[in-house]
């Protein structure tokens, strides 16, 4: 009757380039300079555009706003390694990889001021809308990516959720579907530490959040996820192995977010200022942007004229939404099923009737 | 011609669907070697091959989902889930993805999905195997719910279900899978989602029924025998209702009595009168009566002949209504 070690499972840290920009040459990914410049201006379109939208939020312009500032590297290096026809699923906090895949900041504004129709993807790149049930995009994506499979293509999905997600029931159905059915799929845990106020502490007694894929034989790491090199560099491997269909990975994105959780919330409630001062530390863009200036491709003036070039596109973007024509009693009737039933065209002339002109 | 049962007929129009449109899959638990639990998807693996008869893992919020995503893909996926009781931790996918997503990306995303799923009592079955909750889905917007009488309907049904653009959830009456055998024409033809059927005419009582229940409608009329002149429709599309047929025939006979195994409050038959009420009420000559389930929990099997309406609750309404 032998009682003996059957498995032994290990797990790795990566980052690629610390918070002074340093970088590990022996790690570095093969990625253009001029590209990680891009990823920079988005970077900060991104950040500006938070700012941007919360102030409007203030004014009572728009509605409830995730804020995503301190998370952009998590969202933009895995956008860098996908091709158009490669999904990329957001959850809410993903605008900067949604910007590099061209999606118009006119729908986040338009998404945010209670108009569907900022949910468009309105790019030729495959993006998914916004979800807001919590992890409920998981078996989604993994349904897409199991569809390229059965297809044999050569094509992947990157999708998002938060550390609160992985409480979720379709966390695991998804990660555990994607295994068993080899899914050409990309998990990545935003691990920002709290959802809303709950602490990772109350969230999970795992030591990692990585480690939960490793029970679906799922090749699984965590990653400094303010470190778009590293980012990058992870997803990128786990590109090619999903195009050998050899399967899905999970790629825990270490990070925080150096904002509140919405326009709603006080972070101040349930975290400390220190917390905070010392993320503030460690954001990402502070890095890139030192790693860019001391290879000679980033300086001051660049980056005063992208701010500028950035308010303009963001002031265009609100032009953009505010333009459009109001919604009307139609929009919300018309989208409910290919062809409108009986009920809903009585509906919808009761509601025309009463239609509420401001 | 053989006469075959409804998990034949089931069976016949999931084959003749795959056979029509190769994005047409199945998966659920034991769908595929083991042909489902009642034998509904049995061969369709051989025929048509693990990718697309597809066993999956034990999770209808998995199963639910990614078949909302294999939608989204271009594939359409007719999900099975076992039971109907065991259904609820895919209702949310149902509800807030499936639904929805054709309205929340303004008809960029269509979910041509069918979630095909055993219900209601009558087999003597386990605690959550027995339960009628079709009100639940038809009212949630942006789905459909289907439920057929008779093996020619259901293949009829599942056919239209299955080539609808929307989500489609496909209720099927355990209790007669195997009770009425009917002959299937060569070339039967899909049922449109959303027309009822009037299944027999009259002039004196309308008696409104689906499922299963239209089964025991017909055996209560023919108790009758030619008492009264009862019209029978089968409602066959939960949602939308065809409320027309309804209307029509209400304010032919200027009486009605309908039907369901469901509990009674915040049912079919409810929004059924308030339909009645809003288009017909100076027609009628008798309150609408309701024969249905309690509002109670569907109970085990030792008690579910009290539960489930029979012909002599049915029996007993029609003459109640007739009296005025």
């Amino acid at each position: 009757m032998p009682r003996k070690t059957i498995a032994k499972f290990e797990l790795e840290y990566l980052q690629i380039m610390d918070e002074k920009g340093s970088i590990d040459s022996e790690l570095m990914p093969k990625i253009e300079k001029e590209r990680l410049k891009e990823l920079y201006k988005i970077m900060l379109l991104a950040r500006t555009f938070d700012t941007k939208l919360l102030a409007l939020q203030r004014q009572g312009r728009i509605g409830t706003f995730p804020q995503a500032t301190g998370q952009e590297a998590a969202a933009i290096g895995p956008a860098a390694c996908l091709e158009k026809d490669d999904w990329y699923i957001p959850s809410y906090r993903e605008f900067a990889g949604l910007f590099l895949r061209k999606m118009p900041l006119s729908n986040v504004i338009l998404a945010f001021s209670g108009d569907e129709r900022g949910n468009k993807n309105n790019s030729e790149y495959k993006n998914y809308p916004l979800t807001f049930p919590i992890g409920s995009q998981l078996p989604q994506a993994t349904g897409i990516a199991m569809g390229m499979q059965l297809e044999k293509k050569k094509n992947v999905v990157v999708v998002y959720c938060g550390d609160g997600a992985t409480s979720e029931g379709d966390f695991h159905e998804s990660l555990n579907f994607a295994s068993v059915t080899k899914a050409p799929i990309i998990f990545i845990v935003q691990n920002n530490q709290y959802a809303i106020s709950t602490p990772i502490k109350l969230q999970t007694s795992s030591q990692t959040f990585a480690q939960k894929g490793i029970a679906y034989d799922m090749p699984s790491i965590k990653v400094d996820g303010n470190d778009t090199l590293a980012m990058f560099a992870a997803t990128q491997e786990a590109i090619q192995r999903a195009k050998l269909h050899q399967g899905p990975t999970l790629i825990e994105a270490f990070t925080y977010r150096i904002c509140d959780h919405t326009s709603a919330d006080d972070a101040k409630r349930y975290r400390s200022e220190e917390e905070l001062e010392s993320w503030k530390k460690k954001d990402p863009l502070t890095r890139l942007k030192i790693y860019l200036e001391k290879e000679g491709i980033w300086t001051e003036k660049d980056q005063e004229q992208t701010e500028k070039e950035n308010e303009e596109t963001i002031a265009k973007a609100i032009e953009e939404a505010d333009a459009l024509p109001a919604v009307t009693p139609e929009d919300m009737f018309q989208y409910m099923y290919e062809d409108m039933p009986d009920n809903l065209k009585e509906q919808l002339e009761d509601c025309k009737k009463f239609k509420k002109d401001e | 011609m053989n006469k075959i049962n409804m998990a034949q007929a089931i069976t016949q129009a999931l084959e003749a669907e795959m056979q029509a449109d190769e994005k047409v899959l199945v998966l659920g638990e034991d769908v595929g070697l083991n042909g489902g639990v009642f034998r509904v998807t049995d061969g369709l693996q051989k025929i048509f091959g693990e990718q697309r008869v597809i066993d999956t893992p034990l999770a209808e919020s998995g199963i639910v989902g990614t078949s909302v995503g294999l939608s989204i893909y271009g594939y359409k996926p007719v999900a099975e889930i076992q039971f109907s009781g065991f259904m609820y931790p895919g209702f949310n996918q149902l509800v807030t993805a499936a639904a929805r997503l054709r309205n929340r990306t303004r008809g960029e995303f269509t979910i041509p999905l069918v979630v095909r799923m055993p219900y209601g009592g009558g087999i003597r079955a386990l605690e959550h195997h027995s339960e009628s909750m079709e009100a639940l889905y038809a009212h949630v917007p942006g789905l459909k719910v289907v439920i057929p009488s008779s093996p020619k309907e259901a293949y009829g049904l599942l056919r239209a279900a299955i080539q609808d653009p929307d989500p489609v959830v496909f209720m099927e009456p355990k209790r007669i899978y195997r009770a009425i055998k009917e002959e299937l024409k060569e070339d039967q033809e899909p049922i449109p989602i959303g027309k009822a059927k009037i299944t027999k005419e009259g002039d004196e009582c309308t008696v409104i029924a689906y499922g299963a229940m239209h089964w025991v409608a017909q055996k209560a009329i023919a108790q009758l025998g030619y008492k009264y002149h009862i019209e029978l429709i089968d409602l066959r599309t939960i949602s939308p209702l065809d409320t027309e047929t309804i209307i029509n025939s209400v304010k032919k006979t200027g009486r009605c009595v309908i039907t369901h195994e469901a509990p009674r409050s915040f049912g079919v038959a409810a929004e059924i009168i308030a339909q009645i009420n809003e288009k017909a009420l100076y027609e009628l000559q008798a309150p609408v009566e309701r024969v249905t389930g309690y509002d109670t929990i569907m109970p085990y099997y030792q008690n579910e002949t009290n539960y489930i309406p029979d012909e002599k609750k049915i029996v007993a309404a029609i003459e109640k209504v007739m009296k005025e």
